[in-house]
């Protein structure tokens, strides 16, 4: 294979793992926080039909992209609603956060099935773009792609380097310390599951806007359960979540291709195969009872009650 | 303007008996209001949705038929999870359930004996634990976790079935169809009365569900459940074994969820294809908790829920109203129960905001 098909088989590959990336990113923060979210898919799909009818309707792909991140965040405040105001179970209410994020989402977004998308175009740089080999790769690719890259270590800065991330880690670490110390859990909290549930719409829109770009029901297809085995993956660490993203994403595009080849293995195998992997990487990390043991937030999945 | 919690110093009765019934009508105020916005008369759609199905019999057959299997595998669930292990790929289990227990009729397709039917659903049982067991083992030996391996497996049994509908187990003369040779008559589970949909999975369900209600209230191992659900540490005090109980309830709850594929597979479509995963695996997590997960309860619940899923399909014709509506009737049901819960152990108070903090009032 020549070169060329090297450098769309990586840009694909970009395609493949900018939505677990973000999704993933957002989660991460919601976990730090101490708040497991198990509604990733749900805000996802939301996010992905909210910016999929946008761009219909406007005919703009970028405002579908801020309807998205719009739609994911107040998707996630239903769940912050529960979880932090009314105390209800963590694990139960994200699982019913994306079973109705499901149903809505199949629901709104009945009448786009079918339709032509309007894709987010690549941006074009003169110059940068068009040089040889690396030009498209780095400088052509479309905006959400560009946001992922930038949120990695735009979150791995604030987790660890800036004293709002400090804060947010101590309530993730130990609320009722966090509480002590006059820090407003609460409302940390609640900051945190948005910005997951932000990141989630943003995750969503790219798939129905550049990945795909057209509206299927039931399009993220686990991939917000993905990006939450992505964050034990990644032991909770922004960088080790951009690794894991896309190794996964290099796993669903090989898959493609070795169906592409015409290879005797049936469809259901290969697709079967990001799912397995799944398993796989949780097991071994598992495995590893140390990692997970010094980076998990201790209080992940605890309610709080403030005392007055 | 905000909302406050005040710990009740003792769970309140009144609300763990209301707390479902409540739920229930605070998603049909929802419902209401999300007709309204449809444009649709809301009291006639919401007549259409949960009285209507009760008007008719073939209607209330058909409720009979989706609350089996609804009731199946939310009862193995409610086991799991009062005992804190999430199975959340009953979907899987219900599925490989399915095929497992068609093995039989799929390959030896003359073969007729009064011991085929009982052989079936003992293989549905054993096809589900089977696939249970694999988040329970790795649950228990490596501390996985098992909501995230058992929802993966998901996803790969619906690849497999389908795979074997289309490929190795598809019927020859099916034109093309996905999907095996129908059963002959004595691989079918027989109908409760003459010419009627509903099939004799509906008493299974029952029976099973009464099983598992004495045996979370009534004996030590609903004791152990009950412990090691609400208090590990206590349970291991008691000299209970959690990773023991990890793999009890992901075997029994798989069981029971290959029980449901195999009763829907040999009882309502007579041959396995690819259109049997429905859903009723997730759905059967909402009939869970409505149920307050107590079996008895999940028999209420499961009714309840397809009936909506029967009037959603009626109002998909009369009112032009998405099947999908149904959905997010589920998921709202489910946030309204959840939400109701938090009344059995806290008062709700809703404050203005202090004002006086200054004067040293607060």
């Amino acid at each position: 294979m020549g070169v060329d098909v090297w450098i769309s088989i990586l840009i694909s590959i970009c395609a493949a793992s900018t939505p677990l990336l973000l999704a993933a990113l957002g989660e991460l923060v919601s976990e730090r926080a101490g708040v497991l979210n198990l509604g990733v898919e749900g805000m996802m799909i939301v996010g992905a039909v909210a910016g999929f009818a946008t761009a219909q309707v406007t005919g703009n792909p970028y405002m579908g992209a801020v309807i998205a991140v719009f739609a994911g965040a107040a998707f996630s405040w239903l769940f912050a609603f529960l979880t932090l105001t009314l105390v209800t179970n963590q694990v139960a209410t994200g699982l019913a956060l994306t079973i109705l994020g499901l149903g809505l989402s199949g629901m709104v977004g009945e009448s786009f099935v079918g339709q032509p998308g309007i894709r987010m175009e690549a941006i074009h740089i003169p110059v940068l773009s068009d040089l040889p080999l690396v030009g498209q790769l780095v400088f052509g690719q479309d905006l959400i792609f560009y946001i992922s890259i930038a949120l990695v270590f735009g979150v791995s800065w604030f987790l660890f380097k800036s004293r709002a991330g400090l804060t947010l880690r101590a309530v993730g670490d130990s609320h009722v310390s966090a509480h002590a110390l006059g820090i407003n859990v609460i409302k940390v909290r609640y900051l945190a599951v948005l910005f997951g549930g932000a990141c989630a719409g943003l995750a969503g829109a790219h798939l129905s806007l550049v990945y795909v770009p057209q509206w299927v029901e039931g399009m993220t297809a686990g991939r917000g359960w993905i990006a939450l085995a992505l964050v034990v993956f990644a032991s909770w660490r922004p960088v080790r979540v951009l690794v894991g993203a896309y190794l996964f994403g290099a796993v669903t595009i090989a898959q493609f291709h070795v169906q592409a080849q015409g290879v005797n293995i049936p469809a259901q195998f290969l697709t079967s195969l990001p799912y397995l992997a799944t398993i796989l990487v949780l097991v071994l990390i598992a495995r590893n009872r140390r990692l997970t043991m010094i980076n998990t937030p201790s209080a992940l999945g605890q309610s709080f009650v403030p005392d007055k | 303007m905000r909302i406050e919690l005040q710990k009740r110093p003792i769970a309140s009765r009144l609300f763990s008996a209301f707390s479902p019934f409540l739920a229930l009508l605070l998603t049909l105020v929802a419902g209401a209001i999300m007709f309204l916005i449809l444009g649709k008369p809301p009291i006639s759609s919401l007549y259409t949705y949960f009285v209507e199905p009760l008007t008719d019999t073939w209607s209330r057959e058909q409720i009979l038929v989706k609350a089996t299997p609804l009731v199946l595998i939310a009862v193995g669930l409610a086991v799991a999870f009062r005992s804190g292990n999430w199975n959340i790929g009953a979907e899987g289990q219900y599925l490989i359930g399915g095929m497992f227990g068609a093995m039989l009729p799929v390959l030896f397709n003359d073969w007729q004996s009064p011991l085929l039917l009982p052989l079936m659903m003992l293989m549905g049982m054993v096809g589900g634990a089977l696939y249970a067991f694999i988040p329970g083992i790795l649950k228990a030996r490596f501390g996985t976790n098992e909501i995230l391996t058992s929802l993966m497996l998901v996803y790969v049994a619906q690849q497999f079935v389908d795979w074997l509908v289309r490929g190795p187990w598809r019927n020859p003369q099916g034109m093309g169809f996905p999907g095996t040779k129908s059963f002959n008559s004595s691989a079918v589970l027989p109908e409760l009365w003459a010419t009627s949909d509903a099939h004799y999975g509906t008493i299974i369900a029952i029976v099973v569900a009464v099983i598992v209600w004495f045996m979370l209230a009534r004996t030590t191992k609903g004791f152990e459940v009950a412990v090691l659900g609400q208090s590990p540490r206590a349970g291991r005090f008691a000299g209970f074994d959690a990773k023991k109980m990890t793999l009890f309830a992901f075997l029994l709850s798989g069981a029971l969820a290959g029980l449901a594929g195999i009763a829907e597979v040999s009882g309502s479509v007579e041959k396995l294809d690819d259109k049997l995963s429905l859903g009723y695996g997730f759905t059967a997590i909402i009939v869970a908790f409505l149920g307050r997960l107590n079996p008895l309860g999940i028999v209420a619940a499961a009714l309840v829920l397809a009936l909506s899923a029967i009037g959603g399909e009626a109002a998909q014709i009369t009112l032009q109203v998405s099947d999908r509506a149904a959905r997010v009737f589920q998921g709202l049901l489910l946030f309204f129960v959840l939400a109701c819960d938090t009344l059995i152990h806290y008062r709700i108070r809703i404050v203005r905001p202090r004002r006086h903090i200054s004067q040293g009032v607060a």
